[in-house]
């Protein structure tokens, strides 16, 4: 009886590895195919294979639309980061650190744009120009993606916040340091690893960005998504994977990039100063 | 006159909250207010309209049954798809809460890594995957299986395996974080008195992880039925979601009227969805999942 039983935990722990691995060959596959296609000799953008060919990346290189989209959204994609992580620090110190009457509801507020769908936000803001009579613009295009942003820089900064005592900031004001200067001698490095996190994250948020870049965007301007969008329109070719390749090798390398030298940083750190952690 | 400032003082907070305050007003709550009194406008001709007040826009809504399909439609591939989400997803991350695999971070990883690579290019790429000259019918044709490549794309199966696809990732985070919660001497507890490995996970895991599983379903809804791409690159005309209704409504009709009330239906019946949620569960667990 007890072997039997515990036979069936055995069954029921392979099936779940096995769902496991079910999922994440699911969550890949449809990626890798997509990399390895890029690298087709054929015309169409399909299988079989019929030989390696790096003239995709050329193609992709000499198309003047796709350089000014990537173009358009590296610059949007680095002022959403820079904007949003600075918003979204200050926003977290004082939802941390303060009491103040509203407080819950606007921690409430901050969340809404991550969860209210896109479609809704894109016609909302375009409702409002078009009710004050306003063009579609650059700005307006870079201030709705810090607004898509923000929820997860907040999150993100208050999480770590939250683990950085006061006691520490009020140490230095009380030997004479400025607000400002014991925030940025004490509070502003403690939170590094959570600034990089959240720009980082706002980066890929608005360099990813589709459905209200759609909305928002000002006529004749596209961005890499919508770029891409417009060219799957005619059908999937191998330029579409190359340049699928490209933007995969952006968005996963640098934040990857940017997680290994932020845990070299802290090694080193730790090796300098072993008591350093804040909790 | 003044008061002199204290070390906490609210005026501070009001101060540093100011940016993303006015950012929220102006980009998120004005404009849901602007759209909701739009509803009420009256449509001339495409691209123009009247601020005279009308519930024509309404009217039309209620009656005309091609809406209440759109959003019956939506509402089903929604639920159908967080459903699954749930199912598929409560596995992977019960195995890497409880796997004893050394390098677990690695599996965890690989959960953010979708989130990094553009959404769109993980939508189209199952084209390779499904096409008439995808992976699967290439494949099957070189095998002699089938002398037709199987049309699999351009259906609503093609839809929810698409939203599926992006959405699992954040299930598995959100269950895995509850699970993380879990004080597992609580298990050992129930094994030491005569549980089961079954028993244990019903009447222990199971339930204690249930309220990341609930912000799971919740989310993956909401995002499935707010979709807009993915029917878009991968359903046919016939399978749109009220997403591309709004959006053909807006950008093609140009009936900004309409398209205004379409969009405060779905804004209010996802929000309600969600008011229901966090009236039985709070928003810390949504919040939790949000923050992986």
């Amino acid at each position: 009886m007890k072997a039997r039983r515990k036979e069936e935990g055995r069954w029921a722990w392979r099936l779940t590895g096995f769902v496991t691995v079910c999922v994440y060959i699911f969550m890949f596959a449809p990626i890798v195919a997509t990399v390895v296609l890029s690298f087709n000799a054929s015309m169409f953008g399909g299988f079989p294979m019929t030989g390696f060919s790096l003239q995709w990346y050329g193609k992709l290189m000499a198309n003047e639309q796709v350089l000014a989209a990537f173009r358009t959204s590296l610059w949007i994609a680095l002022v959403t980061a820079a904007v949003t992580t600075a918003i979204g620090v200050v926003t977290s110190f004082a939802l941390v650190r303060f009491e103040f009457r509203g407080k819950q509801a606007l921690s409430t507020l901050v969340i809404l744009p991550a969860l209210v769908p896109e479609t809704i936000l894109g016609v909302g803001l375009l409702v409002l120009i078009k009710a004050v009579d306003q063009p579609r613009t650059m700005l307006l295009l870079v201030l709705g993606h810090i607004l898509l942003a923000v929820p997860y820089v907040v999150l993100i900064t208050q999480a770590r916040m939250v683990g950085i005592r006061r006691v520490y900031e009020e140490a230095a004001l009380s030997l004479g340091a400025s607000r400002f200067s014991s925030f940025r001698e004490i509070t502003l490095p403690l939170l590094i690893p959570a600034v990089v996190g959240g720009a980082l994250l706002a980066f890929t948020i608005s360099f990813d960005n589709t459905s209200a870049s759609l909305f928002w965007r000002p006529a004749g301007v596209e961005t890499m998504p919508t770029q891409i969008l417009s060219m799957l329109k005619i059908s999937i070719s191998p330029e579409i994977n190359a340049l699928g390749t490209v933007m995969i090798l952006v968005t996963v390398g640098i934040p990857l990039l940017g997680g290994l030298i932020l845990q070299s940083l802290t090694r080193l750190k730790r090796r300098d100063e072993p008591k350093e952690e804040a909790r | 006159m003044k008061r002199r400032w204290t070390l906490y003082d609210p005026r501070l907070a009001w101060l540093l909250v100011a940016p993303v305050l006015l950012l929220l007003i102006f980009f998120l709550v004005l404009p849901i207010a602007v759209m909701a009194a739009y509803t009420f406008f009256t449509f001339v001709t495409a691209g123009v309209e009247t601020s005279a007040l009308t519930t024509a826009n309404w009217h039309e809504f209620l009656t005309d049954s091609y809406y209440a399909g759109f959003l019956l439609k939506t509402l089903r591939v929604g639920a159908i798809t967080a459903l699954l989400c749930g199912v598929l997803g409560y596995f992977p991350a019960y195995f890497i809460w409880a796997t004893t695999f050394k390098h677990k971070w690695v599996l965890l990883l690989l959960l953010i890594v979708p989130f990094w690579i553009s959404f769109t290019i993980r939508t189209f790429s199952w084209i390779n995957i499904l096409g008439e000259q995808g992976v699967i019918n290439v494949a099957l044709l070189k095998m002699g299986i089938i002398s037709e490549p199987l049309p699999m794309l351009y259906n609503e199966g093609a839809v929810i395996l698409g939203m599926l696809h992006f959405l699992l990732p954040y299930m598995i985070l959100n269950v895995y974080v509850s699970l993380e919660g879990i004080d597992r001497t609580l298990i050992s507890a129930a094994r030491s008195m005569g549980c089961t490995s079954a028993q244990a996970f019903r009447e222990v895991t199971l339930p204690l992880s249930l309220p990341g599983l609930a912000a799971g379903l919740l989310l993956c809804f909401v995002l499935a039925a707010g979709s807009y791409v993915t029917p878009q690159l991968l359903g046919s005309g016939r399978d749109a979601l009220f997403g591309n209704l709004i959006y053909d409504t807006i950008m093609g009709e140009l009936n900004w009227p309409m398209g205004a009330t379409l969009s405060i239906v779905l804004f209010l019946v996802l929000g309600s969805f969600a008011a229901i949620y966090t009236r039985f569960m709070g928003m810390s667990q949504i919040v939790k999942g949000l923050g992986g």
